[in-house]
Order: structure tokens, then C-alpha cells, then sequence
């Protein structure tokens, strides 16, 4: 049994220092490669981190596009969704309230939590939705802010990514 | 739905270079008893157990832990140790709140390569000792497995992950600074190397809570791909793996049709139930669309569905979308993949969870027509039939008792997220996701009590080395016998007839065992919803 014991001990070694150390160790200096992605894909402005390309931020302000809604007020250190039942009354309330300050005609995006509630994007036509606000807010041409969206749209999916957007929209001044 | 034909298509072809790949790895002709197998295989997963239970427990002492992650109650780190030993990877905690880096690699990363070793080890050994060899050694197995199989796969994925963006750091959370002016804390962490081998082994453990919803484990579109093929390949290959060793690849394309088709018919069923709107938005003032709660929008629109069908087909149990928010009778497709869990199922323990029920239906058959009934040639008879129905027995009466248990006592009942029947259903799906060594779960449940934390434990314990131990029983009693000759009698393993008598007993057993439950739950939360 004592011999038994000591060959299983070796290969959980064996086995540790290769899958754990190893392993972790060439897959992390591969992430040397591309080091902005392996770092988290983070947006510096000013020598500071603003934020990371991926991860949702809450935007309240009119002056900027909103996110889709988050579960659990996009805290990007521990994410989660909802979790309710897609015949929850919760979410019915949750859209009532966000459709009557947003007005009818929504998007179903804009009233859906994501999965993770740090969903970076929102589809192209929330932020069609939504530049008529943020024009209106910021003084500026509608025309010209839905140019913008299109240039940060990704054709395919029909989505945008709400924090370069904004980004791209504090630089257009 | 073009991706979604092509994910499963390229994944079919690729798993037959890989099953060939893997029989030149695995295949030896080492002498050995399955008792020896046996008793190694004990001792080992009795050691990793131990091994994680030991680094979880002491995680604020150990290093790499930038973000000072705290101790873990007892019960916690039990279901945790249990969960990843027996690749089930249930986590009833949130890796970026609970989880310092060194648990996150040490104890759950090095089960995820080694519990999924083991499988494939045992199935091994099991296609040894039917083709009419020695069963071999364990170690040996387990460790050609991890560095030869798991390991080179796991390395080209975690790769192909960090350049669609996932990150590769040992930095700690980094705090940003809004356009708003408000502070951000955004955790990070080792996550490529991680993800490559959740994938890949079945395991479906996140290094994040959201697990493959959260943007850092699946940042687009292709990391998607890449890692719904990831889940799915190694299962498939298993199959053709069984087919060389045992030397019947007609038998094993077979078995590989029936998987495929049971995996065609769901992946239908959750893509039509999921393309309805969001229930609790009917009659508002928004445009129409699919139903969003819980998705992603980056991952594209029949990304849910496939995902959804693949983990629970294959006991990997990683989501990227809530379970708990799919429509519900899409919600009742994932429960369906786990009450059956042979559909490629998890790697190795799938095609063991295939024999089960391929032994049933060749006892079935022999019985109709009145014969001593075969495998592989080789007469199956009552002991046999004894340790493969035990084996069958134990995933319904795990599921079925401890959901009937739940619902009643407050543990469970006070426990749910949503009420009614979804409340029901979130304590089945959890009985059964740990039954199915599955892991994934219908979140909303407040489920890091003791009370779940051991009750899940012991079943994923349960439900993991029952149906290991006794089909490798059952081999070990057939390998012994003589090969009887093939005559006009014999019921012939590699025909659509074979197929189709295999079908017929996986929907049969399946629909006899689960279909009460389905209907309370599912089913009647879609008529009290939907019939207004």
C-alpha cells in the first residue's frame, strides 16, 4: 500500500509541475506576443487606465451612449447575470422603467441584462436610438454622431462598442 | 445556423484524426488486471483530492494571490475539492471574488487536466480489456493522456484564446477611471491557459463567474468558435478512440451516428424554442427580437443554443449565456443532455456512459429474441447486468431523490432565485447538473449553503465512481470469458437495426426515468407563461 501511496504522489507531482508551472509558464510568455490583449485589452488616456475595451462601464450621463442593463451594476470584479426567468416580473418592471425614460420603440438590447452584466456592446440600432439624445446633449449633429456609430460598428454582428464610442465621441470636440 | 453547421461538421471530421491521433497514444499491450487498474485509479483520485482540498484550504497562506483573496468555509471547499476532482467542476463560488491565482492553477487547473485524464484513461482500459488485451497501467495511461493528448491541444487553444483577447497576466485587478469620473475595479488574471483546458476536458469550470458569458473568457465572435469546437472534439474523438482499440470501427461509427443524430435533434429544439421573444416583454413598446436575457451580444445570435446543447451533451457544463434565463422549454433541452449525458458525453466517462446503455439494449434485444445476448462477442449475462443497471440506477435515483429532498426541506425550497415552477426547475437542474458531473447550473439558486454545498458533493462523488468502477467491473467480467463464434443468431453491433435498438433505449429509459419532472418543471412554467 506504502508503494502504492508514494507512486501516486510522484505522478500528482509529475503531473503538477508540468500542466501548472510548465504550461502556465509557455502559455504566459506567448501572451508576450500580444501583450495589450493578454494584459486585458486596456484603454489608457493621459497615462491612466480608463478602461478595458471589454468590459461594459455604467454610462449615465446624457452626454455619452449607454450600455446594455446590468445585473449587477457592472461590477467587473464579480459579474454576473439576472438570472430571472424570461417570464419574470422583474423584468417586465425593469423594462417598463427603462422604456419610460428612453422612450417606445426600444431595442430589446437595451431592456435585456447580459449574461455577464459587463456586455460591451450594444447593438447598432440602440445606438441609432440613442444618438438623438446624446446630439441633443452635446449640441451637435445627429447626422454626424451616426457616422461615428457606423465607423465603430462591427458590420457582421450589427453591434458597437459602447466605451471606444464614447471615446470617439470625446475626441470629435 | 451556417456556423452552427459548420462547428459541428469540422469538429465530426477533425475527431477522427484526433481519435487516431489519441489510439496511437494510448494504444500499448501492457499486461494488467482491472483490479490493479482499479486499485491505482483509487489511490490517485483519493490523492487529488487531498491535493486540492489541502491548497484551497490554505490559499490565504500560499502565493500568488494579488488580490488578498480570503479563507473558504469548510463546506465550500469540500463541494470545490469534490467538484473538480470528479471533472465535474459545479462551482457554487465566483472565481474572480473567491479564488487567489495559486487555486485558481494549483488545485482546479491541474484536476481539470488530470481528472479528464483519467477519464480517458479508464475508457482505455475498458477497450483494452473487450478487444482482448491486458487493461494495462493506470499511470502510465493517465500521464500519455496529459502531456500527449490534453496538453499539446490545450497549448494551440489557450494560444489561438489570447489573440482574440483573452488575458494571460498575473497582475492583479487594475482600477480605471471613467469618462464619468467614477473608479472601475476590473479583475484579471491567468484566464487563456485555464480556459483551453475547461474547454477541452469537459471541465467547465470559469475562472470567472460568468464563466464563458464574461467578455475576458470569450471576448468575440471566434474565441466562441474556437471554444465551442473545444468542448466538443476530444468527446467525439473518444469514440473513434473505442473503435481502434476494440477493432470495430463499423461498430463505432454506429455509436458515433446515434450520438450525432440525438445531438442534431436537440441542437433543433433549443435553436426554435430560443429564437421566441423574452416572455415578460410581451405587449411592451420594443422591436422583436430573440429572446436576449442573459446573452451576449458579441457572440452572435445562434452562439446560445449551440453552446448551450454542447456542454450539456458532453458533461462539460461551461455557459455563455444564463442557463436560468433561457425560454423554458429551451431550458428543458440542457436538462434532457445531462438526464441522458452519453450524448459523446464527458471525456472518456461518455462512451463508458454509452456502453451502459449499449449493454441494455443488447440484454434488452437478446431477451425479445430469446437468446443469451452478446457483446463484442462475449456472452452478457447476470453479473454483468447487475453492475451495468446499478450503474444506470445511480444518475435518476441522485437526481430524483435529491430534487424530491430540496424541494421539500427548507434548504432547498428558501434557496431559490425565481418562484414556481423555475424555482423547481433551478433545484433540479442543480441535482442534476452535479449528478451529470456536468457544472453548469441554473445560477439564480443561492446554492453556497452547507446544505447544498455537501449534498452536491456527495452526489458528484457518487455519480462519478459508481459509473466508473462498475462498467470496469463488468469488462473485466467479460474480458474473461471465451469469444463465442459468430453465427447466424448473433445480433450484429454494426447495423442502422443496432443503431436505431440503441436509440430506441437511451429515449425509452430516459423519457420513463425524467419525463414527471420535466413536467413540473419546464413544461408548466411554458403553460402558465405562454398560455395567457
Amino acid at each position: 500500500m506504502k508503494s502504492d501511496i508514494i507512486q501516486g504522489v510522484k505522478a500528482a507531482f509529475m503531473t503538477m509541475a508540468v500542466c501548472c508551472v510548465l504550461y502556465t509558464g509557455a502559455v504566459y510568455a506567448v501572451g508576450f506576443l500580444a501583450k495589450d490583449k493578454a494584459e486585458g485589452s486596456l484603454i489608457y488616456k493621459d497615462g491612466r487606465v480608463v478602461g478595458s475595451r471589454l468590459i461594459a462601464q455604467n454610462f449615465k450621463g446624457e452626454r455619452y451612449f449607454h450600455p446594455r442593463p446590468s445585473s449587477v451594476d457592472y461590477n467587473a470584479a464579480g459579474a454576473g447575470g439576472s438570472n430571472l426567468s424570461p417570464y419574470s416580473k422583474e423584468i417586465r418592471e425593469r423594462a417598463e422603467k427603462i422604456i419610460a425614460e428612453n422612450g417606445s420603440g426600444l431595442p430589446a438590447d437595451m431592456v435585456t441584462a447580459s449574461g455577464s452584466g459587463l456586455d460591451p456592446h450594444i447593438s447598432l440600432d440602440s445606438a441609432v436610438f440613442q444618438a438623438e439624445r446624446v446630439a441633443k446633449a452635446r449640441n451637435t449633429d445627429k447626422n454626424g454622431l451616426i457616422a461615428l456609430i457606423n465607423s465603430h460598428a462591427d458590420g457582421n454582428l450589427k453591434i458597437v462598442n459602447v466605451l471606444e464610442l464614447n471615446i470617439a465621441l470625446d475626441g470629435m470636440e | 445556423m451556417v456556423f452552427v453547421t459548420l462547428i459541428i461538421g469540422i469538429s465530426a471530421v477533425l475527431s477522427w484524426f484526433l481519435g487516431r491521433y489519441m489510439t496511437y497514444i494510448m494504444d500499448s499491450s501492457e499486461q494488467g488486471t482491472w483490479q490493479s487498474y482499479l486499485k491505482q485509479f483509487a489511490v490517485f483520485n483519493v490523492i487529488m483530492f487531498a491535493v486540492s482540498f489541502a491548497v484551497l484550504a490554505f490559499q490565504q497562506y500560499l502565493p500568488l494571490n494579488p488580490d488578498s483573496k480570503g479563507a473558504l468555509t469548510a463546506d465550500l471547499i469540500f463541494n470545490t475539492a469534490a467538484s473538480f476532482t470528479t471533472n465535474t467542476n459545479l462551482q457554487h463560488y465566483s472565481g474572480e471574488v473567491s479564488m487567489s491565482y495559486f487555486s485558481q492553477l494549483f488545485a482546479l487547473m491541474w484536476l481539470q487536466f488530470v481528472s479528464a485524464a483519467t477519464g480517458i484513461a479508464v475508457l482505455t482500459a475498458i477497450a483494452r480489456g473487450l478487444g482482448g488485451k491486458g487493461f494495462g497501467n493506470f499511470y502510465k495511461d493517465m500521464m500519455r493522456a496529459t502531456f500527449y493528448i490534453l496538453l499539446p491541444v490545450s497549448f494551440v487553444v489557450a494560444v489561438m484564446l489570447i489573440f482574440t483577447g483573452v488575458p494571460m497576466t498575473f497582475g492583479g485587478a487594475v482600477e480605471a477611471h471613467t469618462l464619468e469620473g467614477a473608479l472601475q475595479s476590473i479583475s484579471r488574471g491567468p484566464a487563456a491557459a485555464f480556459i483551453a483546458i475547461k474547454q477541452l476536458g469537459s471541465n467547465g469550470g470559469g475562472f470567472f463567474g460568468p464563466n464563458s458569458a464574461h467578455p475576458f473568457e470569450n471576448p468575440n465572435f471566434w474565441s466562441n468558435i474556437i471554444e465551442s469546437m473545444s468542448i466538443i472534439i476530444i468527446p467525439m474523438s473518444c469514440v473513434w478512440m473505442f473503435g481502434r482499440l476494440t477493432g470495430k470501427m463499423r461498430h463505432a461509427a454506429v455509436i458515433f451516428g446515434v450520438m450525432l443524430l440525438l445531438l442534431v435533434m436537440k441542437l433543433s429544439f433549443a435553436a426554435y424554442f430560443e429564437s421566441a421573444p423574452t416572455g415578460a416583454l410581451a405587449g411592451l413598446d420594443v422591436q422583436t427580437s430573440s429572446n436576449l436575457e442573459g446573452k451576449e451580444l458579441r457572440l452572435g445570435k445562434s452562439a446560445a443554443p449551440l453552446w448551450a446543447v454542447l456542454t450539456t451533451s458532453t458533461s462539460n457544463g461551461s455557459v455563455n449565456n444564463m442557463h436560468d434565463s433561457l425560454n423554458p422549454l429551451t431550458g428543458l433541452v440542457p436538462l434532457t443532455g445531462m438526464w441522458l449525458n452519453e450524448t459523446f458525453g464527458g471525456v472518456g466517462v461518455g462512451m463508458i456512459n454509452m456502453l451502459i446503455y449499449i449493454l441494455t439494449g443488447v440484454f434488452i434485444c437478446g431477451m425479445m429474441v430469446g437468446r443469451t445476448p452478446e457483446y463484442l462477442g462475449r456472452k452478457v449475462e447476470t453479473q454483468e447486468m447487475k453492475l451495468v443497471l446499478l450503474a444506470l440506477l445511480v444518475h435518476p435515483l441522485c437526481i430524483l431523490g435529491g430534487t424530491a429532498l430540496f424541494t421539500i426541506m427548507p434548504w432547498g425550497a428558501e434557496t431559490v432565485h425565481n418562484a414556481g415552477a423555475h424555482g423547481f426547475t433551478e433545484i433540479l437542474y442543480e441535482f442534476t447538473s452535479a449528478s451529470a458531473n456536468n457544472g453548469s447550473g441554473f445560477e439564480g439558486l443561492g446554492d453556497n449553503t452547507p446544505a447544498w454545498n455537501i449534498a452536491t458533493g456527495i452526489v458528484m462523488l457518487l455519480s462519478r465512481y459508481v459509473p466508473i468502477v462498475l462498467p470496469l467491473m463488468a469488462a473485466g467480467s467479460l474480458a474473461a470469458k471465451r469469444i463465442s463464434p459468430d453465427t447466424s443468431g448473433t445480433l450484429h453491433t454494426d447495423t442502422v437495426l443496432f443503431g436505431a435498438v440503441i436509440l430506441g433505449s437511451i429515449i425509452f429509459i430516459g423519457a420513463l426515468l425524467f419525463m414527471p419532472v420535466a413536467v413540473l418543471g419546464p413544461v408548466s412554467e411554458y403553460m402558465a407563461g405562454a398560455l395567457k
